[in-house]
């Protein structure tokens, strides 16, 4: 491939300034917030649609890769570049354009921020619904891509759930709308197959989202536990007795005390397992689910519950929670978080198969998760520079994924596939169900250049799980490419 | 090498070369960034630019990899380092407690160790932070200098003459220059100032550069507000610089020696509090403890003097204060200087003090703890960055209609006062120790009716 030629088609699209392509600046794209690691050839920023279209025009007649990229939080590898493609940028096209009050919908443009939306109609009574952890700094092209979940999504879904219409680039650079304002586009739901796949099948150019009103209440319970399989066990008898609180979140002691250390939130040092529960709706309906909930959590043997009195003790709580796998970072240089998915009964058994797992490869591992969705968080914590740690880390995450799947669960809840699950696709489908997946992939994207690495099983086995992370000398290998 | 006459010993490196690679960086430091990017967004350059490169993690990346090895030290890269504005807003999103401040810091530190920078870079830092912050004397000169330059009317003259274009952003940043104070800040000779009434307490006072000279009024206020306090203030002729501005740019050893004189200067005095008004000093001097770890003679005296640094909002909530405030019929908003709120967590406080003021209509900004871009000398050399970062801090100071806007750090109020009257917006900038030292002379009015 003809980098230099490439890097020129590109700057004369968007302008010199928004090609990013010196291999000392192209590192720090290497990564997004994942294990996996790849230098692109070039980095793109568009401005528009009509850009976009003609980047893709250019990477389809060069039959170059593209992988597009919001901000980088992602814990699967979807924005990680492919080698030798063009990794496009959606940092720039970070406008809100119309807000409609009255319809409760926002059409935005991909690289806005998930919270930046949120914040900017909290003055009309309104709020985007989805919260990502990373919701601060995640972008809601990045969320439609890998649709997105969240701690409220037990009550209100997750990006899919939200999303009313997309305007979509697809290889080659068309420009398409899909859905719209009004309910039920006629005509196959392609809304649906964009949302979720990873960019293996275009760029999202343009958003129109859900708006939802404010809760009239919120109120926040902190339940504190023995052990981990309790808080589970409070989290099966809430859902059991027909209350769908707003979130239902469970954390271990390995994640309080690192959260603890960071946000200084009150988690009580030695809590084997912490759950949060948020109920939120009218003031009504909470004095009737209030009592419910506590007595279900007494009843599993919660050893003190904590009512958050005011707005900024539930934020504290909430900023702990939201900023539980970054604090891991004080507990080791690495981590693998996992993402599977049990039916929610089967949490306590998984949930003690989980630290047998750690006992056995003398690993840590900091259990944080949507117990509400059975969503598990395993988060696997290493090294890289401890090549050892790194290979039981792999064989580690492998025992749990199967576990989960043995339980009638499945592989991802909200964080993509990427380069971390693809080899496990297998454990999950049958050949013609990933065929099946495949040719819808190759109706977009017949040179199959989209993310083209990424999702299936490449075929080199479960144990080709990726841990990447850059080592190379950059100076030496990207510019060998401008040699 | 050369010895100051001023201040005989302060050694004046003529080049950084002699420091060990990314001194005072370790891999922990690097290793504690698991690259989440939760910084991302709270960052004033990413904002502003989208890219990687200009956003926390994108620069610990680059840090990292040059430490490795796997890049080289080159423009491009003093490019992204220097173009950071070390506000901290990223150590406070950090859930990870990643040192940010510590990583930029020593990646400046080896970016002018191994590649000095351009030459007008080098030539503006040579001469600010070798030639005029280390010495009083100079500084002194400078300021009067520059007063008879605003007082003899010279500088509408060249403001109108258009000669400043000439010189590029730094005839930009001469719009930044402050009034200078009428009369400057003068420590009394005894080196005491003594408490109204009963001593209850005994503090040192760090005076700062050039708060003396740009900021005589709140240095003043600052003092009479301890004072009133029961507080006898201690302000050692011998202290200097605190060297913040020369850890910001890289120039450690400057700031280093600075460092060491200050703690000679205020050690015999045996204080149990050490005051300073302006956030970047503050930050500074209570990260000597990082900045001299390496020297056996000092590691242990700096670690006990900056743990007796405090912000004066942060002391006065902590002691009983005299609470007979006059009353002050304005509307204030406040600003969070980043090294107030992100580089020492001291948010609560100056809100507090302002909210006890009678009459004193408080209203809160949107974002007021985003940077407002001045930080340091960045105004000066990265003045195009400055004036996009400054933008939507006009548009919301503006939208709070306030009459002042406080806040706890000198180079803030001479940002944020340039950037609100070059867009016609009538809020101006005040210490918040100006306020409160007007509520309580504002109270003595009252009092004599």
């Amino acid at each position: 491939m003809d980098t230099r030629k490439l890097v020129e088609r590109l700057q004369s699209i968007v302008g010199a300034e928004h090609v990013v392509y010196r291999p000392e600046d192209l590192i720090v794209f290497e990564r997004d917030a994942s294990i996996d690691a790849q230098l692109p050839a070039a980095v793109v920023f568009p401005r528009t649609t009509a850009e976009v279209s003609r980047i893709l025009a250019v990477a389809s007649e060069m039959q170059v890769p593209v992988v597009p990229k919001g901000a980088g939080t992602g814990l699967s590898g979807g924005a990680v570049p492919e080698e030798d493609g063009i990794l496009l940028s959606v940092s720039r096209m970070r406008d809100i354009l119309e807000i409609d009050a009255e319809n409760r919908t926002a059409l935005v443009e991909p690289g806005v921020v998930n919270l930046d939306l949120s914040a900017e109609v909290e003055g009309l009574g309104l709020y985007y619904a989805p919260d990502p952890s990373s919701q601060k700094a995640c972008t809601l092209g990045g969320n439609v891509a890998e649709n997105s979940g969240g701690a409220h999504c037990l009550r209100y879904g997750c990006t899919i759930n939200h999303i009313l219409g997309l305007e979509v680039v697809f290889p080659g650079g068309e420009v398409a709308w899909l859905g719209g304002k009004a309910p039920d586009a006629p005509g196959y739901d392609l809304l649906s197959a964009v949302i979720g796949s990873e960019g293996t099948m275009g760029v999202v150019t343009k958003i129109l989202v859900k708006l939802l009103p404010l809760p009239e209440a919120v109120e926040t319970y902190l339940a504190i536990f023995d052990n981990v399989p309790d808080a589970c066990e409070a989290v099966s008898a809430i859902i059991g007795n027909g209350i769908i609180p707003a979130a239902l979140e469970i954390m271990d002691q390995v994640v309080t005390q690192a959260i603890e250390e960071a946000h200084h939130v009150g988690y009580p040092a030695g809590a084997g397992g912490v759950l949060i529960v948020e109920i939120d709706g009218m003031q009504e309906e909470l004095d009737e689910q209030r009592e419910a909930v506590l007595d279900l959590c007494r009843a599993a043997r919660a050893r003190e519950i904590r009512v958050a009195q005011s707005t900024a003790e539930r934020e504290a709580i909430w900023a702990g929670r939201k900023g539980a796998i970054g604090a891991l970072g004080r507990l080791a240089p690495n981590y693998y978080i996992q993402d599977c998915v049990v039916p929610r009964t089967k949490l306590p058994e998984i949930m003690r198969f989980v630290e047998d797992v750690a006992e056995r490869y003398d690993i840590i591992i900091a259990n944080v998760f949507h117990a509400g969705d059975g969503n598990l968080h395993p988060n696997l914590l290493f090294d890289v520079r401890d090549s050892d740690q790194v290979q039981r880390v792999i064989a580690a995450g492998e025992e749990i994924i199967r576990a989960c799947i043995d339980a009638g669960g499945s592989l991802s809840g909200e964080h993509g596939i990427g380069t971390e699950k693809q080899e496990y696709m297998g454990w999950l489908y049958s050949d013609d169900d990933l065929e099946a997946m495949r040719k819808l992939k190759r109706a977009f994207d017949p040179d199959w250049l989209f993310n083209p690495t990424k999702v299936f099983p490449t075929g080199e086995g479960p144990h080709a799980a990726k841990i990447h992370i850059g080592k190379a000398p950059v100076h030496a290998t990207a510019a060998a490419a401008w040699k | 090498m050369k010895t100051d006459t001023e201040t005989p010993g302060l050694v004046i490196p003529d080049n950084e070369d002699e420091r060990v690679r990314f001194e005072g960086l370790t891999d922990e430091d690097l290793a504690q960034c698991v690259h989440c990017g939760l910084c991302l967004n709270a960052c004033p350059t990413y904002r502003e630019t989208g890219l990687e490169m200009e956003s926390p993690r994108g620069r610990i990346y680059l840090a990292k990899a040059a430490k490795e090895e796997r890049i080289p030290i080159n423009d491009t890269f003093l490019k992204h380092i220097f173009l950071c504005l070390d506000c901290r807003a990223c150590e406070t999103a950090c859930p990870s407690g990643v040192q940010y401040g510590k990583i930029i810091e020593a990646a400046r530190g080896e970016a002018i160790r191994v590649r000095p920078g351009g030459l007008t870079a080098r030539f503006v830092r040579w001469l600010v932070f070798k030639q005029v912050f280390p010495f009083p004397g100079r500084l002194r000169a400078l300021a009067a200098l520059l007063r008879f330059y605003q007082l003899a009317g010279l500088q509408a003259l060249v403001r109108r003459s258009g000669v400043l274009r000439l010189f590029g952003q730094f005839g930009q940043a001469e719009a930044l220059l402050p009034k200078l104070s009428r009369t400057f800040y003068a420590a009394p000779n005894t080196e005491v100032a003594p408490a109204r009434g009963r001593t209850k307490h005994r503090v040192g006072f760090v005076t700062g550069c050039v708060m003396p000279y740009f900021f005589g009024d709140t240095n003043r206020a600052t003092v009479s507000v301890l004072q009133r306090n029961g507080c006898e203030v201690v302000i050692p002729k011998q202290q200097r610089c605190c060297g913040a501005l020369g850890v910001h740019a890289g120039a450690r050893q400057t700031a280093q020696d600075l460092a060491r004189r200050n703690i000679d200067a205020f050690e015999p005095y045996d204080l149990d509090v050490i005051i300073s008004n302006a956030a970047g000093c503050g930050t500074a001097l209570k990260e000597y403890g990082d900045l001299l770890e390496n020297d056996p003679a000092y590691a242990e005296r700096a670690r006990a003097f900056a743990a007796r640094v405090k912000d004066i909002s942060e002391y006065l909530t902590e002691i009983e204060i005299d609470t007979k405030f006059g009353a002050i019929e304005k509307r204030v908003t406040y600003q969070d200087a980043c090294h107030l709120a992100h580089g020492q967590r001291v948010r609560d406080q100056p809100r507090a003090l302002l909210q006890a003021i009678p009459g004193l209509e408080f209203v809160e900004m949107k974002n007021s703890d985003h940077c407002c871009g001045s930080a340091g000398i960045y105004n000066i050399v990265q003045a195009d960055m400055s004036q996009r970062v400054v933008a939507p801090k006009v548009v919301n100071i503006e939208a709070t209609a306030a009459d002042y806007v406080a806040v706890g750090n000198p180079g803030c109020m001479l940002q944020m006062d340039s950037a609100l009257a070059a867009a016609g917006v009538a809020t101006r900038s005040i210490h918040t120790m100006e306020l409160l030292e007007q509520a309580y002379q504002a109270a003595e009015e009252e009092a004599k009716g």
